[in-house]
């Protein structure tokens, strides 16, 4: 019985893990092959992406035509149950009441996570995202360099299937020949913005998204990632098997119901559990980890949130993989006479420096994009091309004003229709009648949207804490944050703004809004949903609060797998390193333990 | 990914659909509304609602945050519906004037757009309720305004009855200051006919989607289209 209740977990595992999505997934898929007994503690309720996706389902089977709402933040079918900027009974606070000094905290409160709906950009960092300080002195550098990781993104690549291809740009790595699957052909619209935005010097090229535009081959990866196991072998071959390949219809935002892009439910949890070393324990809300006399975790203490019950469960060795904002909350929250002031937090560095993405966004309507010939371009169900940052030189050489790059996302308008008026009114000119389908049939497709996703730099300003006086439902403390944009980020927006409009300039096309004051369009912090930092990785113990292998330096039987150990976001998306960090310290805890250090 | 009426909007990185803040609609205040329907009450009649009653709160519980997604709604089950049936034969009738049957497709009424305006004006949620101050005191002003213009129902009038009074209120730039307030209302009540209209498998075909159906494989746009972009296949 893989899922199992507070009552029917077992007293005590090797391993005790809180969270279950993409650093959660990873580790537990690690461990489990590798022979430990696992519990997985998730704080939302069992999800199976097979039976409950929204995959064929129409905007008119759905209240509202399916459009976003309170309680479904990204739409009626996006993959998120239970979860959102606001999660009934569970608040988050802000230091300030500045708008612009506030963090938008996305929360997905069941199996699997955020990984169920996510944008399945899967892109790695380069050797300087590595070492930001000591290219530009801002920042922090991490204890590990990408040849540490490189081994392990080949195999997260191999594992969850990534499409794309190797275009040998600067701090843009390739990977090995043959890993990544077939980009998928370009639409009209990013065809026309490659085109183009190479007259203004921006490179357009394929996207890597963890997207199967074929089948993984089975006979032959799961050798390459487990050698010299072949039971692990043969349950990951089986697992991979029951993955189909992309059938290119429903966007990826609803999760898929065939496994053809990764979430963890349909890559990393069904080969963990089919070893039978792991058991999943839903609803279970952990607050603090459990110190034992010798200093070490010897488990975790829930709340069960089907009675509210406080509960516990042994383990010999306990992994954070709760997102950045909820692992700073249960360290801070794990006080004891050896740690006042939380769990690991001798440097007094938990909660410091949390980062999110820089967003800014530009739409372009394109004349030359009207009265296309109607055709399918659904695709894989998300971006086929994006622009890697290409100013790295002219950046180095202080040409720009601010220090660290962005990737540009792209998308054209020809996408499911339904829920909201195809045809603004300054299009439309007052139409009603055929002359309304006329126009609004017209300029389908002809709109362009351009992102921003860029780095920021860790700053003092921007940090969660323990609210002092709001807990939630269950009494738990929750999390203040405090947020504050630096001027690297805000002319970085700014750029990234000059050069969308500089794009559809040259596609002929105009923009749909006139350019803002600098800095006024950056989104919110947390916006992009890309929540790293809190618990930084570092050479240092007095200024760190894990080594370079996840490992808390105050409690050796104790790892961080989600994005908290992260000292620097680079532009690239966090979720394909969280998983390559997370096999690594996998394998690292596989082998200390053989060797009974921990 | 719909970003307009969210109190949290979108993330690009996760399109389900295109953004345009130029469709966003402004929400200003709409007492104007009250006061054009209090007068319409005098001839309006049953599509007055400005009495004891009348605009009733919406009470109702939302959808919550775990629905069943993979079940087909109709309009009433998430929430009651709540538009009068002289408000629905309204909005018929307007409905069906913005999106008549045509080359492109049925009329909107074949493709239960007021039912989808009913249930979006019950809707328990904060963008819809503010909708709902728009629209049914709108369609109480427009009643006003048919019987002023030509002492008939709108429901009644004649194609070319129903074009003079539209023409007025089409295009809330260009409205005169007697009809500012009719012509917020109509681009709200367009937009959502519009918005329903399209969701649908007949609007698909009407505005030119194809997608939604399961390939074999993907090959990217057909020749007609490369060449009118004047754009090659970069992806071999």
């Amino acid at each position: 019985m893989p899922i199992v209740t507070a009552k029917t977990a077992q007293p005590a595992y090797d391993v005790v893990i809180v969270g279950s999505g993409a650093g959660g997934g990873q580790m537990a898929m690690t461990l489990t092959l590798a022979g430990l007994k696992c519990v997985m503690l998730e704080a939302g309720r069992a999800y199976d992406p097979a039976t409950e996706t929204a995959m064929f389902q129409r905007p008119d089977q759905a209240p509202l035509r399916g459009v976003g709402t309170p309680e479904k933040n990204f739409g009626f079918y996006d993959a998120t149950v239970d979860g959102g900027w606001q999660v009934p009974n569970e608040p988050y606070t802000q230091g300030s009441d500045d708008p612009a000094r506030k963090f938008w905290w996305w929360r997905a409160r069941m199996l699997g996570g955020r990984t169920n709906h996510w944008g399945r950009i899967s892109l790695r960092n380069g050797p300087y995202d590595f070492k930001p300080h000591s290219r530009d002195g801002l920042g922090f550098d991490w204890p590990i360099g990408y040849e540490d990781v490189e081994p392990y993104y080949t195999k997260v690549e191999q594992l969850i299937g990534v499409y794309g291809t190797n275009e040998g740009r600067e701090n843009t790595p390739d990977s090995p020949d043959g890993v990544l699957l077939p980009a998928p052909k370009g639409r009209a619209a990013e065809l026309l913005v490659q085109k183009h935005a190479k007259t203004v010097g921006v490179p357009v090229m394929p996207i890597h998204r963890a997207v199967l535009t074929k089948a993984l081959d089975a006979d032959t990866i799961p050798a390459k990632l487990f050698p010299g196991n072949e039971w692990a072998q043969k349950i990951v071959a089986d697992s991979m098997r029951r993955r189909g390949a992309c059938f290119w219809a429903t966007p990826c935002g609803r999760g898929c119901s065939i496994g053809a892009n990764y979430q963890s439910t349909t890559v990393h949890l069904p080969p963990a559990l089919a070893t039978g070393n792991l058991d999943i324990l839903p609803n279970a809300h952990a607050r603090e980890v459990l110190l034992g006399a010798d200093g070490k975790a010897n488990g975790v203490l829930f709340v069960d949130k089907t009675t509210g019950n406080e509960e516990r469960v042994r383990g010999r060795i306990v992994i954070l993989a709760a997102s950045s904002g909820e692992t700073v909350r249960i360290l801070l929250n794990s006080k004891s006479a050896s740690f006042p002031n939380g769990l690991a937090n001798s440097s007094g560095k938990v909660g410091k420096y949390v980062m999110d993405t820089v967003g800014t966004s530009l739409v372009g309507q394109i004349p030359k994009l009207e009265n296309v010939p109607s055709h399918n371009e659904d695709g894989a169900g998300g971006s086929h091309f994006y622009s890697p940052w290409w100013l790295y030189k002219e950046q180095l050489a202080g040409k720009l004003g601010f220090a660290r790059g962005y990737h540009i996302e792209m998308g054209g308008s020809r996408d499911m229709p339904g829920g909201w008026n195809p045809l603004p009114d300054d299009l439309g000119q007052g139409a009603y009648g055929t002359k309304f389908k006329e126009a609004a049939r017209r300029y389908y497709g002809s709109f362009v949207y351009l992102s921003c996703r860029g780095e920021m730099i860790p700053n003092e300003d921007s940090f969660a804490e323990l609210d002092p006086v709001v807990k939630d439902k269950w009494g738990t403390p929750v999390i203040r944050w405090n947020w504050k944009f630096s001027e690297h980020e805000l002319r970085q927006a700014d750029h990234a703004q000059d050069t969308f409009t500089a794009i559809f300039a040259a596609m002929g096309g105009t923009v749909r809004r006139a350019k803002p004051k600098t800095g006024t369009e950056i989104e919110p912090g947390g916006k992009i949903i890309h929540e790293v930092g809190g618990a930084l990785m570092g050479a240092d113990a007095k200024r760190s609060v894990v080594n370079g292998w996840n490992q808390t330096w105050d409690v050796k039987n104790l790892f961080l797998v989600d994005a908290s150990p992260f000292p620097s976001n680079s532009d690239k998306n966090p979720t394909l390193t969280i998983m390559a960090l997370a096999w690594r310290t996998g394998d690292y805890i596989v082998d200390q333990a053989k060797k009974g250090n921990i | 990914m719909p970003t307009h009426e969210l109190p949290a909007p979108f993330d690009p990185g996760l399109p389900e659909r295109m953004p345009d803040p130029a469709i966003r609609l402004p929400r200003r205040t709409v007492l104007k509304w009250f006061a054009a329907a209090a007068a319409a009450s005098q001839v309006a009649g049953c599509l007055d609602r400005s009495g004891p009653g009348g605009m009733a709160p919406i009470t109702a519980p939302g959808y919550g945050t775990d629905p069943l997604l993979t079940r087909v709604y109709k309009a009433g089950d998430a929430w009651p519906l709540t538009l009068t049936e002289a408000e629905r034969t309204a909005s018929v009738a307007l409905a069906d004037f913005i999106m008549p049957a045509d080359a492109y497709g049925p009329a909107a009424s074949k493709l239960r757009v007021v039912d989808f305006i009913d249930e979006w004006v019950s809707a328990p949620y904060p963008g819809q309720m503010n909708d709902r101050k728009i629209i049914v005191p709108g369609l109480a002003w427009l009643e006003s305004e048919s019987r002023r213009r030509y002492g008939a129902a709108f429901t009644t009038l004649a194609a070319a009855q129903m074009d003079g009074i539209c023409a007025d209120i089409c295009f809330e730039k260009n409205a005169t200051e007697p009809f500012k307030a009719g012509a917020r209302f109509f681009s709200v009540f367009r937009g959502l006919t519009a918005g329903a209209y399209y969701s649908t498998p007949a609007g698909w075909k009407a505005i030119g989607y194809e997608g939604n159906v399961p390939l074999p494989k993907f090959d990217g746009p057909p020749p007609a289209v490369l060449a009118m972009l004047e754009v090659e296949q970069t992806v071999k």
